[in-house]
């Protein structure tokens, strides 16, 4: 049921849902059903979901480690490469509609305040994991280079909760729960790796 | 465009009306409406609109009533449009206590009945960098300043805003330390521009913005115009206020809306008026530097946020 096999088949499946959202706030936004403030909640729906993708990727490297769900992993480049799709919506969002290419403004907003610093690093940090994407990479920069780039998305992951959490005033359930999933894949790793059976040389 | 209101006027909203009529020539500042337009405010935004700065755009009524912070309802902008519901603001009672001539709690009809109510038509800037251009009905809070006789060694004036968690969902979670309070300075709320408002747009006030009365600073971040108030206390200290509790680096006392003082936040330099598209500059208080700067003259406003 798991194989591999069928988690490609489920894929376009996949891509029209994780896309669908995108085309609907941008039907809304166009049509003006956003509420009153629809700049703002444009950004704010496309970096939540940006920040649920990312976490959505850690999440299967986690359940690929469960015997029969190896073949899960298939699916973690598209969904990672959805995420990219969501950040670089949100940070153009921010940056035309926003902020109008006021470039001095936006830099100064990017120094000045530490949660768009969180959110900014995030991004360019995400860079180098979607370039390095395909098959072709991998054999280019050999598995063991391509993997320690790919170690970006631990930073990637936890500066984008924090961009979360900063930015909410009060109430930060939410970012928590996000931060606090993102901790326990964390921890998962390390306690997988210390316990790893040593190769004798 | 509301049904409520305009089909059924409880009792209050006559009243209120009543009152209005009487205040209506007295409007000083920056509204005045004559009584012939009194019936079907709702229906008529133009008797607001003439009254406003020409760069100024009154917000609808479906704005301003469905995208508010008022966290007793939740946190998001459209909780308290969904979650206010149950909400009950009559009958009213406002206590007034503290360095007064005699502490006393007073009908909220009692306290509509010694004063005039009047427009005003109000920039609202939240420290958020959203905006919107609202209109009022209200009075100034210096009649019941005089109504609740302070002592002169009374230097501030804090308020508190009911706590009802069965009401109020958003109480029922410790956001914020309930219930919510703010605090002026006693010439601050002196200043003709501070109201009270127990209406907006000719109707009743709606609970989502904080009925059945509430304090409105046009200068200040929308912050300090604290909704649903029970409680008036006069003191000679600098009261705590709820979100400089909170986060004290980043909110102060005076919350003063200020263009050239940063927010670790959101930069404050501009704004997003609700239902425009680019974002305009923010004006140093909000645009009420004549009436109130005077006020500030020898305070370090970098320091004092």
């Amino acid at each position: 049921m798991f194989s591999t096999r069928n988690f490609n088949r489920s894929k376009p499946v996949l891509f029209i849902l994780i896309l669908f959202p995108s085309l609907l706030w941008a039907y809304q936004f166009v049509t003006g059903n956003l509420g009153v403030n629809p700049i703002e909640k444009l950004m704010d729906e496309l970096g939540l979901m940006a920040l649920r993708l990312i976490i959505i990727t850690l999440m299967i490297t986690t359940l690929s480690n469960i015997k029969n769900l190896k073949s899960i992993v298939v699916l973690r480049r598209m969904i990672g490469l959805f995420a990219f799709y969501y950040v670089c919506l949100h940070f153009s969002t921010y940056i035309v509609l926003d902020h109008f290419l006021d470039m001095q403004f936006i830099i100064q907003d990017i120094i000045k305040r530490p949660f768009i610093t969180f959110g900014f690093i995030s991004f360019l940090f995400l860079i180098p994991l979607a370039s390095t994407s395909t098959n072709n990479m991998i054999k280019r920069l050999g598995f063991k280079l391509w993997k320690k780039i790919h170690y970006l998305i631990y930073p990637v992951a936890i500066l984008a909760s924090m961009h979360f959490y900063v930015l909410v005033r009060a109430d930060k359930t939410e970012p928590v729960i996000y931060m606090g999933i993102i901790i326990l894949l964390l921890l998962h790793r390390i306690f997988k790796r210390l316990t790893r059976p040593h190769l004798v040389q | 465009m509301k049904i409520l209101g305009s089909e059924i006027t409880p009792y209050k909203t006559y009243l209120n009306r009543r009152k209005f009529i009487k205040g209506s020539l007295a409007s000083a500042m920056l509204a005045t409406v004559t009584s012939s337009a009194l019936a079907n405010h709702e229906n008529d935004p133009s008797i607001y609109s003439k009254n406003l700065n020409e760069n100024d755009k009154l917000n609808s009524y479906e704005e301003i009533t469905t995208y508010n912070n008022f966290y007793e309802f939740g946190t998001h902008k459209k909780h308290p449009h969904l979650n206010s519901g149950n909400f009950k603001p009559r009958p009213w009672t406002i206590k007034i206590d503290g360095l007064v001539k005699k502490p006393q709690t007073f009908d909220l009809e009692k306290i509509l009945s010694n004063v005039t109510i009047e427009d005003r038509v109000y920039r609202l800037r939240c420290v958020e960098a959203w905006s919107m251009v609202i209109p009022w009905q209200g009075f100034q809070l210096s009649e019941l300043i005089k109504m609740a006789e302070p002592l002169s060694s009374a230097k501030y004036v804090q308020f508190v805003t009911v706590f009802r968690p069965e009401e109020m969902p958003g109480q029922q979670k410790r956001t914020i330390i309930w219930p919510y309070r703010e605090g002026l300075r006693m010439d601050e709320a002196m200043n003709p521009l501070t109201i009270l408002a127990t209406g907006l747009y000719g109707h009743e006030m709606p609970n989502q913005n904080g009925a059945p009365i509430r304090l409105v600073v046009p200068w200040k971040y929308g912050f300090k115009s604290i909704k649903s108030i029970v409680e008036i206390r006069f003191l000679d200290t600098q009261p705590e206020t709820s979100w400089e509790t909170l986060a004290p680096w980043e909110y102060g006392f005076y919350a003063n809306v200020n263009p050239n003082v940063n927010h670790p936040r959101w930069s404050q330099g501009t704004e997003r008026r609700i239902g425009e598209f680019k974002r305009r500059e923010t004006l140093m208080f909000n645009g009420y530097e004549e009436e109130v700067a005077h006020l500030y003259k020898d305070l370090d406003l970098t320091k004092f946020y």
